[in-house]
């Protein structure tokens, strides 16, 4: 006997005394006492006395509600063999590229316990700086899509990929063979691994030809700067080094070219703190976009008079540099037009003119306007240009014609959906038909994928390798952060396995890094360190950029072409003769949710409210709200009230779409959204407004997306908006508070006067700041005290951080019936603004936006007050405040009074109106209604339960990891190592979040500007969320 | 002894009724066969309560998401329900306990009804603050009852809690009163009682009493002793109700004035509502000699007392918020005027600021149907004060971005209209088999010797 030692719990247990034997037997004698309560005598006697009958009732009754308070259990399988990178609750980040033919980002994906969770933007960056937008932040959940299709299928029959693979070899071998075209038709292919894939497949398939044909074509572009300077390319903008910017129409914030990278360069130049001074933005439009909603001067033109103001801008600044103009006919705007020349003739070399409309004398004018004015190579670069959007509308144009005539044998469609996005008069459906196999690579059966012989689904670039070149000299990896979910393959290792090579796309991304780009760089000795670094680097960087061609070995890029001898006038002149046409001019415009529509089954896109309408779930018709009156339509839909369907009728096309007010819009225009109307994309998406892109037209080499002669009905019926913002207008009040640069470089203050209170001391009357004065003792603050600050000044009001929001803490996604009865449940939202034109006091008047109102935005979540209205009115103290200024939601407690959301002065408290994950009702687009969407939920976040508020936490979960990571490496928090996913994702850093108890982080640094305020301050809850008053570089107030 | 009476006092009950016969009109209602008016109010009460089950059934089985309600209107038909139905339920406490203080008699005829109108108004009221929860089956840890989690506990700065404390306080007093004075009367029905179970049954609900002079002495005691008790909740109840709101940040709802302003309102909509049930009542059950048209005028004058005060009170309120020059405040007066709910603010204001004026003209409050009209107009009136006070305050707050309407569901409507189902079917079991007056105390003011002496001469 080793150990003979005992050791005893106490004298009970040596003298084994009768009690201690007892209780031994029963060591938690917790239970309910059943035995001894029933065998008693009168348990036993049948002939129970009234007293024994209530007693025994009333335990009955007890026990029974005891046990069934028990709450349900769901039961975890926990890892048998634990994989070796995954710690259960660690996450594990990787770097990536996301593209998907429209989008780019440089990403960090979250991935928990194997599932990616959470995009976030790669601060290494250069392109775009940690900045993704909303369209990306939502891939995550395209990824967990139940549309998605599970395997290869052949006849819309599911198959094998063996017997695909032999058929497609067969049928491509025979259409070479037969002479025919072999046509690959996608969006633009930013990837150098996957080009040079491509051009192995023409080299096996002599009459490949691979087609670039981007949804949203920004052909025009390319082919004048082909024309101006001999190089089809987009060049690189830097509107950060713009002193002034004048747009015609180019939403370069919201959606066009590479919006993520200009809309951080654009916040650079609108840091008005740092700098004392603002750049000047000048837009000229005909709907209000995303980007004119943030110009300093607003102009809203027809197309046609767009046209006439570029030619005037040309004649003005042309003439200061001795050259002499085109005549044009006057207009009222000419005054204006000279004062914006004046001002970028001031500033040579520091000004940028960007036009958005696909329309090649516009671009040309735009190239020359931009020359005399010597921005190239100082905010234009054509040496690294951009790679995305590099389509030509006049190779699909041709291909159609081929198509027609019969010469193609195999199309082969990637990332690309052509059957919904083209204009009518292609008639695709048809000319299709003369294909002999068509082959579409597209995750699901989309509207051409459903006309295709096969369909080899390709994995979500989650899934999958690959490389990116979206810039001259940056490159970057994309890297699987989860297995295929379905039977999907990479298209590339299609494309490969067709050309008969052995090798897995992997591998060839490897080789082809290896031969070209290892080579050319000179830090690395080793590949495979090269390789490790770039891959967890996610970009890559040469010191030296190389010309594209070098890199890039595709066809398309053609430089040093025979250039097309050209004159500016004659483009001055087409611009110059623009006429007006009767009826309306329609302007499509691209949303910065569902952007092309390739991701309309994305539930939380098609939640997130336009950023300037505020519309939900529904493409539908602009109109200016006066025309909409002088035509009988409901302007109000403001209360809930039915909106109008009308039918627009453009070129024989009809559609029909209710009308929504939009202040801003022209006289006599129009606009609608694209990427509606989906026919094959999934239960979210299908039938959901009208799909718009067949009414575009292909003129002069491009496809046109603004529209003459569209014919308006009268109202036919009545349609219901599902919106979450129905009022327009801020009445007034100092919620958004704003100066002009003028007034502010006199005094930084200037516009933010603070509230006060008036007191009287004996005889004497003072005002008091209100935060100087409280009935509460208020918080000892020692430790941590957590602020976010909002920049109104550089808050472009794009939303990527709702969308942030929304997967970072589970909130549900509620449909457009929920939203019609204003129950969002947007944790943090942008509420949009108007100025209004009516005198102080007449409200009624004030209620109504001005013909071309200036627009403000404002994110708005819980601002966690200090003396938090909700905390005090709570019954059962659901809600309650931290010792770091959180003003915390404990679910569990809460019994669902709503009262705390009545005493929100903001209106940021959410409420479960029913049980958003069980509820027959939100199938079909609430994530967690879905098993397999239900993937995307972060497990660090609970899901929340019907009858419970829900609110912004200033994502505590971030806080606390954030707090434990310091703590266990034993050292203080460093600044910005927390981010809120709201201040994570946003594109221009409006939003900062830190502690403004250490004196030395930024937020802090913000907190003492003299532009910071609180929202709401008369109110005196004293709130942790601060906003800095928007400056708009103008003289005057408006 | 020259009789010290005046001549111009109107006797409280007429038709020269003796003991035996007040007796026998009270317990005839008790021991007969109700009449076919009473079957078919009872049958339409009881559906309408079937619906309220239902649509409760329906809220708690699915959420609160199928009410009108949305992100920012949290409360609307709910709390407006809840406290229309507590202000109701005030008419009765005030008469039997404050005008026993002050020895009206005549709130002897009235009282019991009342009376019995409070509780059922008051169960009718706690339904909603049980049902609007989110999770109503946790409604017990709003409640401060012990547990195991140590210091949790509930939140003594909420009104809600000051709600649920006034309101179990003021049921349980209100029952309690109610049921002492039943006694006696009990005890009346089983004396007279003929069939075995009636007997038994009101054997057991008389407590077995024995009408000995200990037992009238002690019964006195005791209604004088809840009577005390039960003065100070008719002005505590509604003043804490009142600071739901009153407590508030939010402009229409923070707000000094609202505690007299809503026991005054109370009180007016109590009494309307005591008059609505007593002329249907006095004429289906025949009791015209005890609830007179002198009871009518009486409770008129406080109609019109009330309903003044309440006036006076909108226009403080509307005076106030422009003195103020809060723009918050002002926007929610303007905008409960000339807003979207503009016909909510003019319904309520000429329902109980206008109507009761014509209270005014005796030829109008001693008529009877002028009295169930206005009475009537009263009820809605004061049911739209409070949807008035509630939605137009939150629908359009501080940030406008938060705006919105609210549009009541079926669901909504459901709830309402059968918790007045809910509410006639107690009244009319009440009336069907308790003593619908209290006859053991309306014979003390019987001077049936000196009227005898009078009718002689």
């Amino acid at each position: 006997m080793a150990n003979q030692k005992k050791y005893w719990k106490g004298i009970e247990q040596v003298e084994k005394t009768p009690e201690f034997l007892i209780q031994q037997e029963n060591e938690f004698a917790q239970e309910l006492p059943i035995d001894e309560f029933l065998n008693t005598d009168a348990a036993k006697d049948n002939a129970a006395s009234r007293r024994d009958f209530l007693k025994f009732l009333g335990f009955t009754t007890a026990a029974a509600t005891l046990a069934a308070c028990e709450a349900p259990i769901v039961k975890s399988v926990p890892y048998l063999i634990k994989p070796e990178e995954i710690t259960p609750g660690k996450a594990n980040w990787y770097a990536s590229a996301y593209y998907d033919g429209h989008d780019y980002c440089d990403v960090l994906i979250k991935t928990r316990e194997g599932r990616p969770i959470k995009i976030e933007g790669n601060k290494k960056s250069k392109l775009t700086k940690g900045g993704v937008n909303a369209r990306v932040h939502a891939s995550v959940l395209s990824l967990y899509d139940s549309a998605r299709i599970k395997g290869p299928m052949a006849n819309k029959k599911d198959y094998d990929w063996d017997s695909i693979d032999n058929t497609v070899i067969q049928k491509l071998n025979a259409a070479a063979n037969a002479g025919k075209k072999i046509a690959i038709i996608s969006s633009t292919v930013v990837s150098p691994a996957t080009n040079k894939a491509i051009n192995d497949f023409a080299t096996k398939y002599p009459t490949t030809k691979h087609i670039t044909y981007d949804a949203i074509s920004y052909s025009a572009i390319a082919d004048a700067n082909e024309r101006t300077f001999g190089n089809r390319v987009i060049p690189s903008y830097d509107f950060s080094k713009a002193n002034v910017i004048v747009s015609f129409a180019a939403d370069f914030l919201g959606n066009w070219l590479s919006s993520t990278e200009y809309a951080s360069q654009y916040a650079q130049a609108r840091k008005v703190s740092e700098r004392k001074d603002l750049s000047l933005h000048v837009q000229l439009e005909t709907n209000l976009s995303l980007t004119g909603s943030n110009a300093d001067k607003r102009f809203s033109l027809k197309p046609t008079d767009l046209k006439i103001a570029l030619v005037s801008l040309y004649n003005s600044i042309a003439q200061a540099n001795g050259v002499s103009g085109v005549s044009v006919k006057e207009t009222e705007f000419d005054a204006q037009i000279k004062e914006m020349a004046s001002a970028l003739i001031s500033a040579k070399g520091k000004s940028l003119i960007v036009c958005g409309i696909n329309d090649i004398h516009m671009q040309l004018v735009c190239n020359e306007i931009n020359k005399l004015l010597g921005n190239y190579n100082n905010t234009i670069d054509l040496s690294t240009p951009l790679h995305l959007k590099k389509g030509k509308d006049s190779d699909i144009a041709s291909l159609i014609d081929e198509m027609k005539s019969g010469n193609v044998g195999v199309a082969l469609f990637y990332n690309t959906n052509p059957a919904y996005t083209l204009p009518k008069s292609f008639d695709f459906e048809n000319n299709l038909k003369n294909v002999d196999y068509k082959i579409s690579f597209a995750d699901r059966l989309d509207e051409t994928a459903i006309l295709c012989d096969v369909v080899c689904p390709d994995s979500h670039p989650f899934e999958s390798w690959n490389d990116a070149l979206p810039k001259a000299g940056h490159f970057a990896i994309t890297q699987p952060v989860i297995n295929p979910l379905f039977n999907t393959r990479q298209a590339q290792d299609s494309l490969l396995k067709w050309v008969g090579s052995e090798i897995s796309y992997y591998d060839y991304i490897r080789r082809y890094w290896q031969e070209n780009i290892f080579t050319k760089q000179t830090e690395y000795t080793l590949f495979d360190s090269f390789w490790v670094n770039s891959l967890q680097q996610g970009v890559f960087y040469l010191s030296a950029p190389e010309p594209v061609n070098d890199i890039l070995p595709q066809a398309q890029v053609t430089t040093g072409v025979e250039q097309v001898p050209f004159s500016i006038n004659d483009s001055l002149i087409d611009l110059a003769n623009a006429a007006n046409k009767e009826n309306f001019d329609l302007v499509l415009y691209e949303k910065v949710s569902i952007g092309n529509g390739q991701h309309a089954n994305n539930p939380w896109l098609q939640e997130l409210p336009d950023p300037i309408s505020k519309v939900t779930w529904d493409n539908y018709v602009t109109m200016s709200p006066q025309q909409m009156k002088s035509l009988g339509l409901n302007v109000l839909q403001g209360e809930q009230q039915m909106a109008d369907l009308v039918k627009v009728t453009v070129n024989g096309e009809t559609i029909e779409l209710p009308v929504v007010a939009q202040p801003g819009q022209k006289l006599n225009t129009i606009g609608i959204a694209i990427g509606y109307g989906r026919k094959n994309a999934g239960k979210t998406a299908d039938h959901l407004g009208a799909n718009v892109f067949p009414l575009t037209v292909y003129e002069n080499g491009t496809i046109q997306y603004n529209l003459q002669n569209v014919n308006i009905s009268s109202s036919v019926g009545k349609y219901q908006i599902a919106s979450t913002q129905t009022h327009h207008t801020m009445m007034g009040r100092a919620i958004v508070k704003e100066t002009t640069l003028h007034d502010y470089v006199n005094d930084p203050s200037a516009g933010n006067e603070k509230a006060t209170v008036t007191v009287k001391k004996g005889r004497e009357t003072e005002k008091i700041e209100v935060d100087k004065i409280s009935l509460w003792q208020g918080y000892e603050s020692l430790g941590h005290l957590w602020n976010l600050s909002i920049d109104l000044n550089a808050c472009i009001g794009c939303g990527a951080c709702a969308i942030s929001c929304h997967a970072e803490n589970n909130v549900p996604v509620v449909g457009k019936d929920e939203i019609r009865r204003t129950r969002d449940m947007f944790w943090m939202r942008i509420d949009r603004y108007y100025s209004s034109d009516a005198e102080e006091g007449n409200l009624s008047e004030m209620e109504i936006a001005s013909e071309n109102p200036e627009v403000v935005f404002q994110p708005v979540m819980c601002q966690h007050c200090n003396n938090a209205p909700c905390e005090t009115v709570c019954p059962v103290i659901a809600t309650s405040h931290s010792t770091e200024g959180l003003n915390q939601m404990t679910y569990n407690r809460c019994v669902g009074t709503r009262y705390c959301a009545n005493n929100c002065p903001y209106k940021v408290r959410r409420f479960n109106w029913f049980n958003y994950f069980k509820d027959e009702k939100f199938v079909g687009f609430n994530p967690s209604m879905d098993d397999l969407s239900r993937m995307v939920l972060n497990p660090d976040v609970v899901v929340r339960s019907r009858g419970v508020i829900e609110k912004c936490s200033m994502c505590v979960q971030r806080i606390q990891e954030g707090k434990l990571n310091a703590k266990l490496e034993n050292r203080e928090l460093n600044d910005g190592e927390i981010q809120t996913a709201c201040s994570q994702s946003c594109p221009t850093n409006a939003i900062v979040f830190g502690d403004v108890n250490n004196p030395n982080t930024e937020v802090r640094k913000r907190k003492d500007d003299e532009r910071s305020y609180l929202l709401l301050e008369e109110v005196g809850i004293r709130p942790n969320v601060f906003y800095q008053t928007k400056v708009r570089n103008k003289q005057h107030k408006a | 002894m020259h009789i010290q009476e005046s001549s111009y006092r109107e006797p409280l009950i007429i038709g020269r009724k003796d003991y035996k016969q007040i007796t026998d009109d009270v317990c005839k209602g008790v021991e007969g066969k109700p009449n076919k008016y009473w079957y078919i109010a009872f049958t339409i009460s009881f559906l309408g309560l079937l619906w309220y089950i239902g649509c409760v059934s329906y809220t708690i089985g699915r959420g609160i998401g199928t009410w009108g309600l949305n992100r920012t209107v949290d409360w609307a038909w709910d709390i407006t329900n809840f406290v229309w139905w507590v202000g109701i339920g005030h008419a009765g406490t005030l008469i039997s306990a404050i005008l026993l203080l002050f020895r009206q008699k005549w709130r002897l005829s009235i009282n019991r009804s009342a009376e019995a109108m409070t509780i059922f108004a008051v169960i009718c009221a706690a339904m909603f603050p049980i049902i609007h929860m989110g999770r109503p089956w946790l409604f017990l840890w709003v409640f401060p009852l012990p547990n195991q989690f140590g210091s949790l506990w509930v939140n003594f700065n909420s009104p809600l809690l000051w709600d649920v404390f006034a309101i179990s306080t003021y049921f349980t007093v209100s029952l309690v009163f109610w049921y002492v004075g039943l006694i006696p009367d009990f005890a009346t029905i089983r004396d007279r009682a003929i069939t075995p179970m009636r007997k038994k049954i009101y054997r057991a609900l008389s407590f077995g009493w024995s009408g000995k002079a200990k037992d009238w002495a002690r019964f006195e005691e005791v209604s004088l002793v809840l009577a005390g008790l039960a003065t100070p909740l008719v002005l505590s109840v509604h003043t804490i109700v009142s600071m739901d709101f009153a407590t508030s940040v939010i402009p229409g709802w923070h707000t000094t004035i609202f505690p007299p302003y809503f026991v005054a309102g109370a009180i007016f909509s109590g009494f309307a509502m005591v008059l609505t049930l007593l002329i249907i009542m006095r004429k289906v059950m025949s009791l015209e000699s005890y609830i007179t048209i002198k009871h009518i005028e009486y409770m008129n004058i406080i109609i019109i007392v009330t309903g003044s005060i309440v006036g006076v009170a909108y226009l403080t309120e509307l005076f106030i918020s422009w003195y103020s020059g809060v723009e918050y405040e002002q926007y929610a007066f303007i905008n409960r005027a000339t807003g979207p709910y503009w016909w909510a603010y003019w319904s309520m204001m000429t329902c109980n600021v206008v109507t009761p004026q014509l209270f005014w003209f005796r030829a109008i409050r001693t008529n009877l149907t002028a009295t169930f009209i206005i009475s009537i107009f009263v009820n809605i009136g004061m049911w739209f004060e409070r949807f008035v006070i509630i939605v137009t305050s939150i629908h359009r707050d501080y940030l406008p971005a938060n705006w919105s309407m609210f549009h009541p569901t079926f669901v909504d409507i459901g709830i309402y209209v059968g918790s007045i189902g809910l509410f006639f079917t107690c009244f009319l079991l009440f009336a069907r088999f308790f003593p619908v007056i209290a006859q053991s105390e309306l014979k003390t003011i019987v001077k049936s010797s000196a009227d005898h002496h009078k009718s002689n001469h």
